[in-house]
């Protein structure tokens, strides 16, 4: 017995020996971080295949998580993909190296023109980023549960869907949907509209069924709700599981939010990394990872290639943007701005 | 009447124990992707969990971790354990209190002051840091639940044995270990199983490329939870079920009760 379970023990030793033992492929290594879930894995092992890079993958839960990890140093990333305020925030501490584009053929010839603008909010100069992913945020309904025409913000503070209003429970998210209910900016930092927003999210709260994140989706399926504040990255998914659910971004304006390919200045493969990104924007690979995540791809050759044409025309997947006048992305606030928005919150939360 | 209301209250208390393991391995056969809404009787998932290299990666790095931590930190803290036996009441003492210290504290301090430590001795953050995260926080499991078996010990025997010829070595082998041998054993159980379900120093002390099941599946909170994850936490919950089967009603085990 005692023999047996040492044998045991040694063969796993020797066995981790061997799984640790790989160094880098033989066209080095490149560190990518990026969201869980958030790429097609056959995508990376055909980069593999065809650079003889090889790909050392991780991945995180919330930009704020990922943050402090490429900060601290622990660990030397040579990509990361983090959302808009986020990359903003890298770049005002000085932790971002500028991409050189004629590393990136791809990005320039495939990602169409209108997502580098919608950029421009967080990153000012377009040096720092690729867009990779973006979305809106907008209200799903059930059609057999809301009879009345859903376009604007408005609806949510309507008494008569009481008990049936999903809210998203994180404080950027819910005070965006207030503000520009009021036509404010979502990035406001005046007192007054923030104020006028936290009322309006008080008055909101007996109506509200729930605040969550994830079960919007859940819920919105099992018919659960009438309405909810939801990603349109997850507006498709619901809609194939349940017909009757439909989504509208408001007339009021909503939250653009995008994710960007970055590259850290410690990154110890920069050129490798610019390989990486470039590879990421190749129509087909886009593509891939647009039918794998099922969030929109800003990748112009990539949505040529769709098949469905549902899908290609899609309005929740590819919306037209310059219907809109009023759409913004989050940008970062500062210490203060952020402490000013917690704090109001709390305020809602414990009302 | 009393007896009626005694077993809803038990009834009760094991539901609340077990719903949510229930609703878990219910969910893990259902055919739709989402918890909304039953779609019919399925084992898909269970097949694509073992075709899916992530997870089966991140599967093995788990219980690779959770069994090599685990049986070094039994070694160090078993000869922590006879040397403490050989120290002054109060020396003992205060390395006991020492010693608990950092099972008493919050793991996010250990997690977050390992990974300083690492940065500072400049390791490259990976399956090593890990390990030796994980060993550290085993070490005082296994002390505490060896200490009292070494407590127990008639020190006469282990001298009986070496007036008899046996050398240091061979008598502690012969006569002390066998009858520590329990308390070894439940440590290296205790340890193994604090190793498996760690999550927060395990994602201070993690490098790139390197996942264990926790914080696998920490990462897919932003699009959703897969149900592979479902039928894996079924097939470990099936596995430690019949272990625990096993090991209580082993005949060995009766004799001595």
């Amino acid at each position: 017995m005692k023999k047996a379970f040492l044998t045991l023990l040694l063969a796993v030793g020797a066995l981790s020996l061997t799984s640790c033992g790989s160094g880098g492929g033989e066209n080095g290594e490149v560190v990518v971080y990026n969201w869980g879930e958030y790429i097609d894995p056959d995508v990376l092992t055909s980069f593999e295949e065809e650079t003889g890079i090889k790909v050392i993958y991780d991945e995180f839960e919330t930009n704020e998580i990922m943050y402090p990890k490429v900060e601290a140093g622990a660990s030397e990333y040579d990509v990361v993909c983090p959302s808009d305020y986020m990359i903003k925030k890298m770049i005002d501490n000085d932790m971002l190296a500028k991409i050189n584009f004629d590393n990136v053929p791809n990005a320039k010839e495939y990602i169409d023109q209108q997502y580098y603008d919608q950029s421009k909010e967080f990153d000012p100069t377009g040096e720092y980023s690729v867009p990779y992913c973006w979305g809106t945020v907008g209200i799903l309904y059930n059609k057999t549960m809301v009879d009345d025409p859903v376009d604007s913000w408005d609806i949510l503070w309507n008494e008569k869907y009481a008990d049936n209003i999903l809210m998203q429970d994180s404080v950027r998210d819910a005070f965006m949907v207030a503000l520009k209910r009021n036509g404010a900016s979502m990035n406001s930092l005046d007192e007054a509209e923030l104020n006028a927003a936290k009322d309006a999210l008080i008055e909101q709260k007996p109506l509200v069924q729930a605040y969550v994140i994830d079960q919007v989706r859940d819920k919105m399926i099992g018919n659960e709700a009438a309405l909810g504040v939801i990603y349109s990255g997850e507006a498709i998914y619901t809609q194939r599981e349940n017909p009757d659910l439909e989504y509208v971004i408001p007339k009021e304006g909503t939250n653009v939010w995008i994710d960007s390919w970055v590259i850290p200045k410690n990154a110890p493969n920069k050129e490798n990394a610019e390989k990486f990104i470039d590879y990421m924007c190749r129509p087909e690979i886009a593509l891939k990872n647009f039918e794998y995540i099922t969030y929109s791809t800003p990748n112009t050759g990539a949505r040529e290639l769709i098949e469905d044409e549902d899908i290609k025309n899609s309005k929740i997947a590819f919306p037209d943007l310059s219907q809109y006048d009023n759409l913004e992305t989050f940008s970062y606030l500062g210490e203060e701005g952020d402490a000013l928005y917690n704090a109001l919150w709390k305020e809602v939360k414990s009302e | 009447m009393r007896s009626i209301l005694r077993k809803c209250y038990i009834f009760l208390i094991f539901l609340f124990l077990y719903a949510p393991i229930l609703t878990l391995i219910v969910l893990s056969f259902n055919a739709s992707r989402t918890r909304a809404k039953w779609g019919g009787f399925t084992l898909k998932w269970y097949v694509s969990m073992f075709q899916n290299r992530a997870i089966l990666q991140a599967l093995s790095n788990t219980l690779l971790i959770a069994l090599l931590s685990a049986f070094i930190a039994t070694v160090i803290g078993t000869i922590a354990c006879i040397s403490m036996q050989a120290m002054k009441r109060r020396n003992r003492a205060v390395i006991m209190g020492i010693t608990n210290i950092p099972m008493l504290n919050a793991d996010i301090v250990t997690g977050i002051s390992l990974m300083l430590l690492f940065i500072t001795l400049g390791l490259r953050f990976g399956f090593l840091t890990i390990l030796l995260s994980h060993i550290t926080f085993n070490i005082p499991y296994v002390i505490l639940s060896v200490m009292p078996r070494m407590k127990q010990l008639n020190p006469s025997v282990y001298e009986a044995a070496l007036d008899l010829g046996a050398s240091h070595i061979r008598a502690f082998f012969k006569v002390v270990f066998p009858d520590i041998l329990p308390g070894v054993l439940s440590g290296f159980l205790m340890a193994f199983t604090m190793s498996l379900d760690d999550f927060i120093i395990t994602h201070f002390t993690k490098g790139p490329g390197i996942d264990t099941l926790s914080t696998k599946i920490y990462t897919e909170v932003k699009k959703g939870i897969k149900p592979e994850m479902y039928s894996l936490s079924t097939l470990i919950f099936v596995t430690v079920l019949i272990l625990l089967f096993l090991v209580n009603h082993s005949p060995s085990e009766h004799k001595q009760s």
